[in-house]
């Protein structure tokens, strides 16, 4: 067994138009910049795939990564819990002009959601949101005397998340808190690419540290020294560059 | 004479609860300045749901490794003995009951401990992040807030106008005039600042406050 992919073109090759898509990361800790910007290439060179729908714990920042996807019109809808950045324009734009769904989850009830759509559970009650505006027709049932609202399980066609180390059957470490959503996502998603710092051979990782067992993954493509969208960001970055002459200058 | 507390005075007052040991929750922005005031010889243990227990302050400028932020997506530097962990183990330490403390600010407070601060209407883009979560499970559920909005209007309030993060979650609110305990559906006075009548803070209060047995006075140092 042997899941490495070589190229980032191929590792996104078979994501398709309308695909529900999971993007790993919070803010720019773990986004999987190079899977992402592999994507545009793709959608800029073939106008495939476009009207995705994409799920992750935000709306994108600046014109890199997520927002640059939803800059380019390739996103249909965004689940996520926090369509704000430091630079939302891109979302909040096409939001108000009615260009893109969003739908709206509560942080823990998305993580909780994306666990479930892994682990197999189509749904769970949550005491998150009892009462409120994101409640509104949702079942509600009583436990030992509290109000409990069900949530259903989110899945996905691919997921795309960020990895530290990846062997070649696909077990992962993360690095610091760049792990968040990507260990559900890999769950929850029928096929999951990870693009990883550096790729081992299997026993390259101790696995009493392995976060990820390579069940869940369906593919590794090896990524060093990774973009960091943060730092993108307060660079003044965009995909794809505007003005790639100034950028070498 | 100090007519009201400022932010890091209401803060200051929070942390003076917060149990040595306890496993605490900061709301992004005006809860996160709690931690800077922990009373000497305690060391309570901080919680940022994206996924870290055990974080410190800041790092110099220059130092931020940006894999290593709060879910304020600030940069954040390690304690000796932290924890990294994903979001559903996360949110589980919340939902689960197992922090001790939340701490978080508040558009609108209702007597029955109801909670708005999410949104403040239907304009623009819907943003919750954390906040429906975080009133949930805590032990503790605490507001820290000005007693009155920018214009005056009071913010502890018989029932919210404002949409709701949680029914019936907060347990104790700081305010820049007094502290709050929620009670069996009402404001129940534990102190006050010295310098301001009961009369007076009732009059700023959007409900009635119960002064039951002895209101202590609220005294904080100068910050």
């Amino acid at each position: 067994m042997d899941k490495r992919i070589p190229s980032l073109a191929e590792a996104v090759a078979g994501i398709p138009d309308g695909a529900t898509v999971m993007i790993g990361g919070f803010g720019g800790s773990g986004a999987p910049i190079e899977l992402i910007h592999a994507l545009i290439d793709r959608y800029l060179a073939t106008g495939s795939p476009g009207n995705l729908t994409v799920i992750n714990n935000n709306a994108g920042n600046g014109h890199v990564g997520i927002a640059a996807m939803i800059e380019q019109g390739m996103v249909r809808k965004m689940v996520c819990s926090f369509p704000r950045s430091a630079d939302p324009r891109v979302f909040t734009e096409k939001y108000l002009a009615g260009e893109i769904e969003l739908e709206l989850v509560p942080q823990g009830t998305l993580a909780e959601r994306i666990r479930a759509g892994g682990a197999g559970i189509p749904a769970f009650y949550t005491p998150t949101s009892y009462g409120t505006d994101l409640a509104k027709g949702k079942p509600v049932a009583e436990f030992d005397g509290r109000p409990y609202v069900q949530e259903r399980w989110l899945k996905a066609d691919f997921a795309l998340i960020k990895a530290e180390l990846g062997d070649h059957y696909g077990n992962l470490t993360y690095r610091m808190a760049a792990r968040n959503f990507s260990p559900l996502m890999a769950m929850a998603a029928a096929r999951t690419v990870a693009q990883v710092t550096q790729a081992v051979a299997p026993g390259g990782i101790d696995p009493e540290h392995v976060v990820t067992p390579g069940i869940f993954v369906s593919g590794i493509v090896e990524v060093a020294n990774p973009a960091q969208e943060e730092a993108l960001n307060r660079a003044d970055a965009a995909y794809p560059p505007a003005r790639p002459q100034e950028v070498q200058a | 004479m100090t007519t009201k507390l400022s932010n890091a005075q209401i803060a200051w007052r929070a942390a003076q609860d917060i149990a040595d040991g306890a496993y605490v929750n900061l709301g992004i922005g005006f809860p996160e300045m709690v931690a800077k005031f922990q009373p000497p010889g305690r060391q309570a243990v901080f919680h940022t749901e994206n996924g870290v227990l055990g974080f410190g302050e800041a790092p110099p400028a220059g130092e931020e490794d940006w894999d290593l932020i709060n879910a304020g997506k600030k940069a954040i530097t390690l304690k000796p003995g932290a924890a990294f962990f994903h979001h559903a183990d996360s949110f589980a330490m919340v939902r689960g009951g197992h922090l001790d403390v939340a701490i978080l600010g508040a558009y609108q407070v209702a007597q029955n401990g109801d909670l708005a601060n999410w949104s403040t209407g239907p304009k623009g883009v819907p943003a919750v992040g954390g906040a429906m979560d975080l009133v949930h499970g805590a032990k503790r559920v605490a507001v820290i807030t000005d007693h009155v909005t920018k214009d005056g209007k009071p913010k502890l309030l018989e029932a919210c106008t404002l949409p709701l993060t949680g029914v019936g979650c907060v347990t104790r609110v700081y305010t820049s005039l007094a502290v709050v305990d929620i009670q069996d559906g009402r404001f129940v006075l534990r102190e006050k600042l010295p310098a301001i009548s009961l009369d007076d803070l009732q009059a700023v209060t959007g409900a009635r406050l119960h002064p039951d047995g002895a209101v202590g006075d609220l005294v904080v140092p100068e910050l």
